[in-house]
């Protein structure tokens, strides 16, 4: 016996629980205030541009995104089993695939700003 | 003070594998003082309507987990739910996700190898421990696990749980929370041992954290907590072996 693999992709789920609970309401938040016309110091688009740029800005960034599709993704499938679908490889597969794409679109399109 | 009798209708799910090709229900009227429990009305259908229901029940005071039964539904000690909660008419059945034995009592033998399967005792490196050695424990760290061991084993949280109901081989809620008591209890070395089977596909990841083992506990011991704590352990574990650190707490 040994542990399964599943603790890799319930850490994904488990750390983008943690970051989408804490970060991503804020974000909607801000996003909000941005879209009424109240835009903050530090999120005119310039300054935010800059951050975006910044290497610190990239990771930050693709740490939030990675991790919130990841934890969709998990989501996703248990959902899907509590649902009552009983094609779980075919489920995982489809959401990880999903995942995996999120995750390389995220790098490729935070590595071309700047 | 004078107590409060009402006439509860019982309905009592009857099966005798021998007889009855399928289970049924028989009703029984029974004339309840307010203070009892459904446990009670039950011994009361046992001693004067009804010598041939089959039930298991031993302490009536939440100690020994045995009186575990469906009442109106829902996984409960029959010992702790009171008449004076209830309506009418209520609905009696052996707990859900087990085969039924006879009438009310359950076959709970994949359980108990369960219990057993999670190495439920202390395991040590230095084992056998040597002599005049004494393994001291403070206050603060039993406090971490105490809450624990107040499981009963009277499977409720088994009843109600819908992972268990769907695959058997799911290790489950009170065995899970009975393994957790032990890895967090300072004077085992065990967890990383233990966590290769609690971690292991039919293990802590089956849980989807619906969390209605702990809405049920009569105890409130809260197995959905101890499985996501042990979900973290299991991650943890899983990149320590996979990076060569092995180790445990001494």
């Amino acid at each position: 016996m040994a542990i399964a693999k599943k603790a890799i992709v319930w850490g994904l789920f488990a750390a983008g629980g943690t970051v989408t609970a804490f970060v991503v309401p804020a974000l909607i938040t801000l996003f909000l205030l941005v879209a009424t016309g109240n835009v903050p110091d530090g999120l005119q688009f310039d300054q935010f541009h800059a951050f975006a740029s910044s290497w610190l800005g990239k990771a930050c960034l693709f740490i939030v995104l990675f991790l919130s599709v990841w934890h969709a993704a998990h989501r996703l499938r248990v959902v899907a089993h509590d649902f009552g679908i009983r094609k779980d490889a075919l489920i995982a597969s489809a959401v990880y695939t999903v995942a995996a794409i999120g995750t390389v679109l995220a790098a490729f399109y935070l590595l071309t700003i700047g | 003070m004078s107590t409060r009798i009402r006439d509860m209708e019982l309905e009592i799910m009857r099966y005798d594998p021998e007889k009855d090709e399928a289970p049924w229900f028989q009703s029984y009227t029974v004339p309840c003082n307010e203070d009892w429990v459904i446990l009670d009305a039950i011994n009361y259908v046992k001693d004067n309507l009804d010598t041939t229901l089959a039930f298991r029940w031993s302490c009536h005071m939440m100690v020994c987990g045995s009186c575990g039964m469906m009442v109106n539904g829902e996984p409960s000690l029959t010992c702790k739910t009171f008449v004076r909660d209830l309506p009418d008419k209520v609905r009696i059945e052996p707990l859900e996700n087990f085969p039924i034995e006879r009438d009310l009592v359950v076959v709970l033998d994949d359980v108990m190898q369960k219990l057993h399967q999670v190495q439920p005792y202390i395991m040590r490196k230095d084992d056998p421990p040597a002599e005049d050695v004494e393994y001291n424990q403070t206050r603060g760290q039993l406090m971490k696990f105490k809450q624990l061991t107040m499981c009963i084993n009277c499977m409720c949280c088994y009843a109600a749980c819908p992972q268990y109901a769907l695959n058997k081989d799911f290790i489950g809620p009170a065995a899970l929370t009975l393994a957790h008591r032990y890895n967090l209890d300072n004077r085992d070395q065990g967890k990383s041992d233990r966590l290769n089977i609690l971690a292991d596909h039919d293990g802590v990841w089956d849980c989807s954290f619906v969390g209605a083992c702990s809405e049920v506990c009569p105890k409130h011991v809260d197995p959905a907590a101890a499985i996501q704590q042990m979900k973290v352990d299991g991650a943890v574990e899983f990149w320590k072996q996979k990076m060569g650190i092995v180790g445990d707490k001494s």
